[in-house]
């Protein structure tokens, strides 16, 4: 039995190409059934996301199930992929599986997200009857690959943009942001995205403050939150957690002067402030007042450079353990099947 | 036969100290089931050692410095246990290690630890239920002072910057900061403990200078939880001054020794 697989990501195709082959999730098992029923063919499981499609299978002749599988996927697309089109073979077939499940094929180096998508589709395929012997003991090897190289690598390690960054930082200063109050000065794109990863991690309210009022409310009202009037938001103060800086002033609105007796009345109260604008909002020395945290949009990219340079740098151990995994389940699939009907000789 | 399985314990605890510095240099310091283990096949050698010694000096076992050292030792371990799964600050453990080992390995290294242990006559029910919760409480303070270590080291990473895997491996400032509180209320309520106890132990002079050394901890730490409480000064402060009271209360480990040799 040999493992095959083909398919187009976003290493190899635009997202125009992309679009054309992708199989929504409902249709998922379907495909994966019509594909193991095709004569030639014995498995087969198809991963369908917004970054790939692939199609997997298992049969006895590999060279005429790619072919298969190649036709197939044209004649679903009504259209060639030309040289968009990965194929993988035997070994290559199943260290390129194991390495999407743990996330090292995946845009976003070390993401997690993939490893839920490729379970969906197995057990689409494995619900469609799509799958036997060697792709159920493939997936369910890719999984413990994906715990695997995710517990014993820092290939999750740190975060790779600025929002994340972002959240990264107050979780390790609030711990769950479930109980923080945000402030957004200025009403800057990059302020609200941030804002956007943290109310996604929980932050209970948001507040918005802009020099242009209506400005402030119109953010404010597609963040959930209330808007206040730019004169003062200081009046708010006692309440917030997180203080975003995204104003066009050309001079520092939040200086230490400012900031000093605010502080000095709520001493146990950190304070994280995220400096996004440029000019910058917040004075440098804020941070080295006790307990404010202060990290301009240079040091939030720096950081995000930093967390890919980390998993980059985990990818040489990463590959080690994947080598290992496939080397033993291309033993394993060479193996003769045991046959359990054959008779038994006696001692 | 008890000295070996102090030895042993000894040995697990260093393999536990020698885990963080591994993970340390790795950038994997994370919660281990291997540490955690290690720290807990320790613990259980520990109790045995503390269980023949008792045996043999026909008492709680807290006759010498070397005696004291190890109990506290066990304190510290008993009360990780309890706190370090409560709080999830499992990593507590990593850092709890070095602490350990490092306390025992000075306890056998005194001249206390090289004398024979001789039976001696109970002291009675409160004078030891007094030293044994002092111990215990002492333990709750060493975690404190570990919370306090741990806080200071990610609230300076914060700070600089410095999003090395340290900072991902320890946990929130919030959190250290909260488990700080805790585990030094729970001190100061076994100490209180312990006071009452000594004072129930009856006028000898000699518990009467043990229950003086317990006060000039248990003051310090009343004092400190309720600043905190009143909200006065920063959690980064606290945890300052959390490091600084485990070392005053580890001095007076000193002094009672000084006053268990002198009687």
């Amino acid at each position: 039995m040999e493992i095959v697989c083909i398919g187009l990501s976003h290493k190899t195709a635009p997202i125009e190409i992309r679009e054309k082959f992708a199989i929504g999730d409902s249709h998922l098992g379907e495909v994966s059934a019509m594909l193991s029923k095709m004569e030639g063919m014995q498995e087969a499981v198809v991963v369908s996301t917004c970054n790939r499609v692939e199609y997997y299978a298992a049969a006895e002749d590999g060279a005429r199930a790619m072919r298969l599988l190649e036709s197939f996927a044209e004649e679903r697309a009504r259209q060639s992929p030309g040289t968009a089109l990965f194929r993988h073979r035997g070994d290559e077939g199943i260290r390129h599986l194991f390495r999407v499940a743990s996330g090292l094929d995946s845009m976003v180096l070390g993401e997690t997200e993939i490893l839920g998508q490729v379970k969906k589709a197995y057990s689409a395929a494995q619900t469609g009857g799509a799958t036997s012997r060697c792709l159920n003991k493939l997936f369910q090897r890719a999984f413990n690959v994906a715990k695997e190289v995710r517990t014993q690598t820092g290939i999750t390690r740190g975060a790779v943009s600025v929002g994340s960054v972002a959240v990264e930082l107050a979780e390790k200063i609030f711990g769950k942001l479930d109980h923080c109050n945000v402030m957004i000065l200025g009403a800057g794109e990059t302020a609200e995205m941030t804002a956007k990863s943290l109310q996604s991690r929980g932050a209970k309210a948001i507040f918005v403050s802009n020099r242009t009022f209506e400005r402030a409310a119109a953010l404010a009202e597609s963040l959930g939150g209330r808007a206040i009037h730019f004169d003062r938001w200081d009046a708010e103060f006692a309440e917030i957690d997180i203080l975003i800086g995204s104003t066009g002033a050309p001079h520092a609105v939040v200086p230490k002067q400012k900031l000093e007796p605010l502080m000095a009345l709520r001493p146990d109260r950190p304070l994280f402030c995220i400096d996004l604008a440029v000019p910058r909002d917040f004075e440098a020395s804020v941070n080295d007042l006790d307990g404010v945290y202060l990290y301009d949009i240079d040091s939030l990219q720096e950081n995000a450079n930093e967390g890919l340079r980390v998993r980059q740098a985990e990818l040489g151990r990463c590959e080690q353990i994947i080598d290992g995994h496939v080397q033993e389940f291309s033993g394993w699939l060479a193996a003769p099947v045991p046959n359990f009907n054959a008779p038994r000789l006696k001692a | 036969m008890e000295r070996a399985f102090l030895l042993a314990s000894t040995v697990c605890f260093f393999f536990g100290f020698a885990y963080t510095m591994y993970a340390l240099g790795a950038r994997l310091l994370r919660p281990s089931r291997w540490s955690l283990t290690i720290m807990s096949v320790g613990f259980v050698l520990q109790t045995g050692f503390l269980h023949l010694r008792g045996q043999i000096v026909g008492r709680c076992p807290l006759t010498n410095l070397f005696e004291v050292l190890v109990f506290l030792c066990w304190a510290i371990l008993l009360l990780y246990f309890v706190v370090g799964g409560t709080y999830r600050l499992s990593l507590l453990g990593a850092f709890t290690a070095p602490l350990v080992f490092l306390l025992q390995t000075l306890a056998q290294l005194l001249p206390s630890a090289g004398y024979p242990p001789i039976a001696k006559p109970s002291a009675g029910f409160w004078p030891e239920l007094h030293a044994a919760l002092a111990l215990i409480s002492y333990g709750a303070f060493a975690l404190s002072c570990v919370a306090g270590v741990m806080y200071l080291v990610q609230e300076r990473l914060l700070k600089k910057h410095r999003l090395n895997s340290f900072f991902h491996s320890l946990p929130p400032i919030a959190d250290l900061s909260i488990a700080l509180q805790r585990v030094m209320l729970a001190g100061f309520v076994l100490l209180s403990a312990g006071l009452f106890s000594g004072l129930m132990a009856g006028s000898p002079s000699f518990y009467k200078a043990t229950v003086i050394v317990s006060a000039f901890v248990w003051a310090p730490y009343g004092i400190l939880l309720v600043l905190r409480w009143r909200r006065v000064f920063s959690p980064r402060r606290f945890a300052w001054m959390a490091v600084g009271a485990f070392v005053l209360a580890l001095s007076t480990l000193g002094a009672l020794n000084y006053l268990h040799i002198s009687r």
